[in-house]
Parts: structure tokens; C-alpha cells; sequence
């Protein structure tokens, strides 16, 4: 699985402004199938954002972030060509890596 | 094919499933290592700034929450947190009524600012919650009610 991110990393002023999208499935372990069975828990637990390699944010998520889930934020002083990229690595350990440029 | 009644039925399912499994045991997960699980298993503020290691909140005008008032599909709820203070560790937001009253937490740096949004899902209506942790000891919070109608039907 983990298909591509979609990041977006713009100057808004004399900040960049980053929105991420990222494919998973952000399944709770609470929910059951058809059968009555439970479906395990998979979702992301950690994410790392990088402003030309140093990392300028860690986050740690639950499985109430919802499916396919979206961040936004603000990373100050970045400017048009910098490199940003994202990490995130679920609980079955699969993790993902992916990097924009500054437009 | 896809259809918008489909999406619907999914989506009242979803929701009544995350109710019932409200009163479920957890269940055992695979940890990375980092990963704070302690904190994602906390069912009140309280139990969860111990988890954290955090001093008793207060409410404070200075961090603000975003979010709809009324949520049609509680399996999508935009919400941000943000503040005007200098000297955030990190940020967090909480569902009370949720299994977990934690959904996420982003630990800041000063490279950036301390306003994040993301989008959480609500198993109901429930108070909603922007903690800020500061450097100092502080921890801030902003509260919201946000109304999540199940099925989508618009009230």
C-alpha cells in the first residue's frame, strides 16, 4: 500500500504554508465487519515534517484522525525552492516518505 | 458505483459502530517506538496531562479552536488549533466523547508557527479541545461544542 502524498507548500508572506494529504486507511480497531469481527487498528501514528532537512515538527496521532487525513501548517522564513518533505509511519510499521518544493 | 445513498448508509454505519465500540475493552496495539500510547488510551483531561507529564489546564483566550459548529459526517471534522503565544511545546486536540479523548499532538519547533489544522473523526456531539503546552509549565486550553449529526441528514 501507502500510495503517494499530495503535498502543497506555497509562500504566503515571509512564510511557506504546507497542506498535506495523505493516502491510509485510519482504521480505528473499533469498528467490526460483516461478521461480527473486529477489523484491527491501522493508522498513522507518527508524522515528521523536514524544512531542508531539519525537522521542524514531529506529530503523534490516535486512530481518530480521520481516513486520508489532512494537515495544514505554516513553516516560517521558507522560501520559494526550499525543500519539504513529510514522514509518517503506521502501527504495522510501513512507513512513507515524501517531498515538495516551495512554489 | 458510488453513489450519494451509498455514501450515506456508509457513513450512518460508521458512526453507529463507533458508538458501540465506545464501550469496548481496547485492544493491544503494535508500538512504535516514541509513540506515546499511554496517552491515546486516557478518557479525560485529567488522566491525559498525567499521561503527559502536564500541570492542571486552564482556559485561556489566547488559544483558539476552529471548527464547525455542526458536523453533517462526524467521519470528517476539520479542526485546527492555534495560538498567539510565544513558546509552544506542543499542541494537541481532544474529542471529550470520543473513545480516546486524544486525537493528535504536534510537537513545535520554533521554525513553526503554532497553528495547525487537521480533520478528526467524532463518534457524537461532544466538546471539542485545543490544549497548548508551553515551554514554561503551562498548559492552555480553548473549548468548542461541535454537533455531529449522524446520517448525514443535514438536521
Amino acid at each position: 500500500m501507502a500510495d503517494p502524498m499530495r503535498i502543497r507548500a506555497q509562500v504566503a508572506g515571509p512564510n511557506a504554508t504546507v497542506r498535506v494529504l495523505m493516502a491510509h486507511e485510519m482504521e480505528t480497531g473499533q469498528r467490526k465487519d460483516s461478521a461480527g469481527k473486529t477489523i484491527p487498528a491501522w493508522h498513522i501514528q507518527q508524522v515528521s515534517a523536514r524544512h531542508n532537512d531539519k525537522t521542524v515538527m514531529t506529530a503523534q496521532w490516535g486512530p481518530a484522525v480521520a481516513k486520508n487525513p489532512f494537515l495544514q501548517f505554516t513553516i516560517k522564513g521558507a522560501k520559494a525552492g526550499d525543500k519539504v518533505s513529510i514522514t509518517w509511519v503506521d502501527n504495522k510499521g510501513d512507513t512513507r516518505t515524501d517531498e515538495a518544493t516551495v512554489s | 458505483m458510488n453513489t450519494r445513498r451509498d455514501m450515506l448508509q456508509r457513513s450512518a454505519g460508521v458512526a453507529a459502530l463507533m458508538m458501540a465500540a465506545g464501550l469496548l475493552p481496547t485492544v493491544a496495539r503494535a508500538q512504535a517506538a516514541g509513540y506515546n500510547a499511554a496517552a491515546f488510551d486516557t478518557k479525560t483531561m485529567a488522566d491525559l496531562m498525567k499521561a503527559l507529564g502536564g500541570s492542571a489546564p486552564t482556559e485561556s483566550k489566547d488559544v483558539t479552536i476552529t471548527g464547525p459548529d455542526i458536523a453533517e459526517n462526524g467521519a470528517v471534522v476539520p479542526l485546527g488549533a492555534a495560538t498567539t503565544l510565544p513558546g509552544v511545546k506542543r499542541l494537541a486536540l481532544l474529542v471529550e466523547k470520543n473513545p480516546s479523548i486524544l486525537t493528535s499532538m504536534f510537537d513545535l519547533t520554533d521554525a513553526v508557527e503554532p497553528s495547525i489544522t487537521t480533520r478528526v473523526k467524532m463518534g457524537q456531539s461532544s466538546n471539542v479541545f485545543a490544549v497548548a503546552m508551553m515551554n514554561d509549565g503551562r498548559v492552555l486550553y480553548a473549548q468548542k461544542e461541535v454537533k455531529v449529526t449522524l446520517g448525514g441528514c443535514g438536521g
